[in-house]
């Protein structure tokens, strides 16, 4: 009996074990299902709605001539120019931004990263763009660019850098320009917070080791500084280029757009095709494109950051 | 040798500082500048430097004159409500995915990221076409679902980096104390995950306070929150930008203050994500 009562003892363990392996095994799905549900509804199934009615004629205000179009929409869009004027100011628009905000980000952390009195204060007010609305800084900026009176003009003319004032935002050759640097300037704050963080986790003996081996500040920086954040910055960076290339309130405020389509983005012209035409089919078309566009960039600096991290 | 020590600094820490400090706040030390600044004195004479240039006019006209405190108040339901969804639902996704390893999780997880990558614009259509056919448009309900398209997913990475940051060990301790998984949750991470929750919670507030591109189109003339108010303040026939920058300096100082209060604890929680993830 006894030995029966020891081998109950010693296999008792066991089923309890998998009856609690089993519990938890449904159990995570549980604790997802809320957040998975709200996603799928509010995220996915709208989603989907954007890809059909891609494939529709479907004007707002006509809601009972849709029909099919099949890839009407589409072929309309490749042979629309403003589609192709709009594509290369994204491409621009990313390639001029994220670089500028990650260079200026760089700066700002390494010079934040320095050890002085006022340290603290100056982290928390180099920040301040991050938090402040879109809409505040596109009005803040159109107040800064105004032709007549704005700032920017005032000082370009005392320091005759300039000799007339420059219509910033409704030159069209100036305009996306202007627009850029105002989305450098909200952006680089981000990148200098995340740099930062990098910079910190950087040891100091590795400094002390190289500076005792005679390495100059730019064979530091270069040798050792860069290697360590590079992580950060391929985070960094890919995070900015989906939120760059996905931004559009701070154009639509600063230009709507304008003058003329010189400050046409992908996902601006999709969203004032919604907006001012109603034309629903032809902007979720637009918008499906963009989305594939920028997923397939995504992708490829995925793909070749995960090959990299396996070298 | 002491001076040119100092000298040193100035030149190549405190000067450059300086330069990028001004860069950040100088735009926005101008808006404050000029929303001190009387409007008729902005068109005479510019913006005024001095106090004694400076006068309340255009913060008075701002809240006597237009319903921007009504404004704040929708930004202020919407955000909260935002922050109450978005924390409830990712909570115990964030749970989950930090203490199971289970068939899918790295689907789901990544189903997350992949969310947070989809244009706004991908998204404003169809959701203005839904809440138009559940009659839903102009309601706080609307902009509180279409703002936590972002939050949750949002929420749902930070909370998983602050939770897997508290050692699995104490749950493990609970439950052999008696706790059931969910009580220890409840009872031991909650509490330790706190300080996240909060910065996590504010985050989000502040990003559905300043959204502006569902408030205009979800919204209305019943639900205007403060982002959409403040371009109506643009006058009829010339642009008041008194006014306009006193409403830009009311509606972006709540959050501006928040934000510098949990920055620090934020930081942590992005970077920490971005390495791990």
């Amino acid at each position: 009996m006894s030995s029966i009562d020891d081998v109950m003892a010693l296999e008792a363990p066991r089923p309890r074990r998998r009856r609690r392996f089993r519990r938890s095994g449904l159990l995570p799905y549980a604790l997802l299902t809320p957040a998975v549900v709200v996603v799928l509804v509010i995220v996915f199934a709208p989603m989907v709605e954007a890809l059909v009615t891609s494939f529709y004629d479907y004007v707002l205000f006509r809601p009972n001539a849709a029909k099919f179009v099949g890839f009407g929409n589409f072929a309309t869009l490749f042979d629309d120019p403003v589609f192709w004027t709009s594509l290369w100011q994204t491409a621009l628009w990313i390639g001029l931004t994220v670089p500028l905000q990650m260079g200026l980000g760089l700066v700002a952390a390494l010079l934040l990263n320095r050890e002085f009195a006022w340290r603290g204060l100056a982290r928390a007010l180099v920040i301040i763009p991050w938090a402040l609305p879109s809409v505040v800084i596109a009005l803040m900026w159109r107040w800064i660019y105004d032709p007549n009176i704005g700032i920017l003009n005032d000082l370009l003319l005392r320091l005759d850098i300039v000799r007339a004032s420059i219509p910033w935002l409704a030159d069209p050759d100036v305009a996306l320009y202007a627009v850029i640097a105002t989305l450098t300037w909200q952006g680089f704050p981000f990148f200098a917070v995340m740099i930062l963080a990098g910079l910190q986790g950087i040891p100091k003996s590795q400094y002390e080791a190289a500076a005792i081996d005679g390495a100059s500040a730019w064979r530091q920086f270069r040798h050792i500084t860069l290697p360590g954040i590079a992580p950060i910055l391929a985070t960094a960076g890919l995070l900015r280029t989906i939120w760059v290339a996905n931004s559009i309130d701070v154009i639509f405020v600063m230009t709507g757009g304008g003058p003329g389509y010189s400050t046409y983005t992908l996902p601006l012209f999709a969203f004032v095709k919604a907006r001012q035409n109603l034309d629903f089919g032809y902007g979720s078309a637009i918008a499906v494109t963009f989305t594939v566009i920028l997923g397939a960039i995504v992708a490829v600096c995925i793909a070749r950051t995960m090959r990299e991290v396996e070298r | 040798m002491r001076r040119d020590g100092f000298l040193k600094r100035l030149a190549t820490t405190h000067i450059p500082v300086a330069l990028v400090v001004l860069l950040a706040i100088g735009p926005f030390a101008w808006m404050i500048l000029t929303s001190l600044t009387p409007s008729d004195a902005i068109v005479a004479r510019g913006v005024s430097f001095s106090p004694a240039g400076w006068a309340p006019d255009n913060y008075v006209r701002l809240l006597a004159h237009t319903d921007f405190l009504g404004n704040m108040g929708h930004s202020l339901i919407v955000a909260l409500g935002t922050v109450a969804l978005g924390l409830v639902v990712s909570v115990t996704a964030a749970y989950a995915f930090s203490r199971f390893r289970f068939f899918g999780r790295r689907v789901l997880m990544l189903q997350f990221l992949l969310v947070n990558m989809f244009p706004v614009v991908l998204l404003i259509l169809p959701l203005f076409t839904l809440m138009r056919r559940l009659g839903l448009l102009d309601t706080h309900l609307a902009l509180i679902i279409a703002n936590a398209t972002v939050a949750i997913p949002f929420a749902v990475w930070m909370l998983t980096s602050y939770v897997g940051a508290i050692p699995k060990s104490l749950d493990e301790a609970a439950m052999i104390d008696g706790c059931s998984r969910l009580s220890a949750l409840r009872r031991v991470v909650l509490p330790l995950a706190l300080p996240g929750i909060i910065s996590t919670g504010i985050y989000i507030f502040i990003t559905s306070w300043n959204e502006y591109l569902y408030a205009l189109t979800l919204g209305g003339r019943h639900v205007r929150t403060v982002t959409v108010a403040i371009q109506t303040l643009i006058g009829e026939y010339q642009i008041e930008w008194g006014l306009l920058a006193a409403g830009g300096v009311v509606g972006a100082l709540p959050v501006t203050i928040l934000f510098l209060l949990v920055q620090r604890r934020l930081v942590g929680g992005l970077t920490q994500g971005a390495v791990k993830g």
